[in-house]
């Protein structure tokens, strides 16, 4: 037997020693960055194998939060893809706009920097102070990261040339301070937002949302939970509501995106259908 | 020696224009998939597509998430993203963080094609200005496959191909314009 099939055996018994231990079902889960990352976890946990890692995540029930980050939490930017932020800034916002009471959801939060960056927008566009942000994800780590909005200092600069080629006008730093190498989002960018766990694998619907934003989280997901969750965020949006995905993510293959009209294809900003298909369970 | 099924192309600083020779010099004929992953500044691989394309006689596409891996196409890592290869022969993406200061990162495209293809790969390393690719290399080698590496002496950056050299050592080691006609070698019938 080859050192692959090995690496094979042991990332499957993971996956069901998780499940099994803690209730967390990663077998939807894209095979390719799932086994990376489970790597890494070992690597980082001082483990010499995957079975090593499992006997920690078995015996030490304490390092679950840290087992969870690190299979799930990539890095992110402000204002990252700026295209589509000054998509979500001149299309989406006006129509947004005439709704009394906005609720957006963020799914797949990470550490937060995008349910900033969106604070700012509907800060600038006038309307934040009518709505109401769910950012969910599946890493309580990565939730209180989120929350304290405290990020390194260094990526200021990429920030702020994103935050004015997303079609910004102030400076970036005046919704932040700078202190040693870090820096602190104003806390007043999240007195709408909610943070929540929510597992996109097992959860349900929670809020009518008008606009979800989920980029670049299923990217890390099967087919199988694609269309899953694509169908959980069609149950979840009013009717006309927005979805934004990641630049680079194709919904070739969900059967539920025919629920879905692109409303700016190469922005990946989609509305959901005036009739969609919905489960009427 | 199986017939390759896979060729997996590495590349940095100086790629653009090695990229040209290479793919420029590939058979119509060859049945294989071929990746790519250069290392750019530019938000997308567009333009790079476009430049390729002219000179191969092989359609050049960006790599698409979810999609078939397809036969005699070279497919370019998108911009921005780890392009994986799924034991199905299905491309993921991921925005993980940055190996070796890239994304997309040749060291992670190498070890997933390398999974997936074992012996029936070959690696190529051209040049570039740091060591990514080197590590990825030696998983290809490591599991079967075959390692080309562009002579450093005749790459405009010589430390990628170098470090590949040092890390993993080669099967071939050879100048820029003498790769694609051993690649046509290796892998026509």
């Amino acid at each position: 037997m080859d050192a692959t099939e090995l690496d094979n055996i042991e990332v499957e018994l993971f996956v069901q020693a998780l499940q099994r231990r803690h209730g967390y079902d990663f077998s939807e889960y894209a095979p390719a960055s799932l086994k990376r990352r489970i790597q890494q976890l070992a690597e980082h946990m001082q483990c010499k194998t995957i079975s090593g890692l499992i006997e920690q995540m078995m015996h030490q029930p304490q390092l679950l939060p840290r087992i969870l980050d690190g299979l799930t939490v990539p890095a992110s930017d402000m204002f990252r893809d700026p295209d589509m932020f000054r998509g979500l800034r001149e299309q989406v916002m006006p129509l947004l706009a005439s709704y009394p009471q906005i609720n957006i959801w963020q799914a797949g939060c990470a550490h937060g920097q995008e349910v900033y960056s969106l604070a700012i927008l509907l800060e600038e566009a006038g309307l934040y102070d009518r709505t109401q942000i769910f950012a969910t994800d599946l890493s309580e780590r990565a939730l209180q990261q989120a929350e304290e909005g405290i990020y390194p200092s260094r990526e200021a600069q990429q920030w702020s040339r994103n935050y004015q080629a997303s079609g910004g006008t102030q400076s970036l730093a005046d919704y932040y301070s700078a202190r040693y190498n870090l820096l602190k989002l104003d806390k007043r960018l999240r007195r709408n937002v909610t943070f929540a766990q929510h597992n996109l694998v097992a959860d349900s619907v929670f809020c009518e949302a008008h606009l979800i934003l989920c980029r670049n989280v299923m990217i890390y997901f099967s087919n199988t939970l694609q269309d899953r969750v694509l169908s959980l965020f069609r149950d979840s949006l009013v009717r006309s509501g927005f979805l934004c995905l990641g630049l680079r993510e194709s919904l070739d293959f969900a059967s539920a995106s025919t629920s879905f009209t692109p409303f700016d294809e190469r922005l990946r900003i989609y509305r959901l259908n005036n009739h969609p298909e919905r489960n009427l369970t | 020696m199986n017939r390759p099924q896979a060729i997996a192309i590495g590349c940095s600083a100086g790629g653009v224009d090695a990229l040209k020779v290479l793919v420029g010099g590939l058979d119509a004929r060859l049945e294989q998939v071929v990746l790519a992953c250069c290392h750019s500044s530019s938000d997308t691989v567009d333009l790079l597509c476009e430049i390729l394309g002219r000179v191969s006689l092989l359609p050049v596409i960006e790599a698409l998430e979810r999609h078939p891996a397809q036969r005699g196409t070279v497919h370019l890592a998108p911009s921005g993203y780890h392009l994986l290869v799924e034991e199905d022969e299905h491309f993921a993406l991921s925005v993980d963080p940055r190996v070796n200061y890239a994304r997309p990162s040749i060291d992670v495209m190498f070890r997933t094609a390398a999974e997936v293809w074992h012996e029936n790969l070959i690696g190529v390393v051209l040049t570039g200005g740091n060591a990514d690719g080197a590590s990825g290399l030696q998983r290809i080698r490591e599991l079967g496959g075959t390692a080309i590496v562009q002579s450093p002496s005749s790459a405009e950056m010589p430390t990628m191909p170098q470090a590949a050299l040092n890390v993993a050592g080669a099967d071939y080691c050879v100048d820029l314009s003498d790769i694609a006609p051993l690649i046509n070698r290796l892998c026509l019938p």
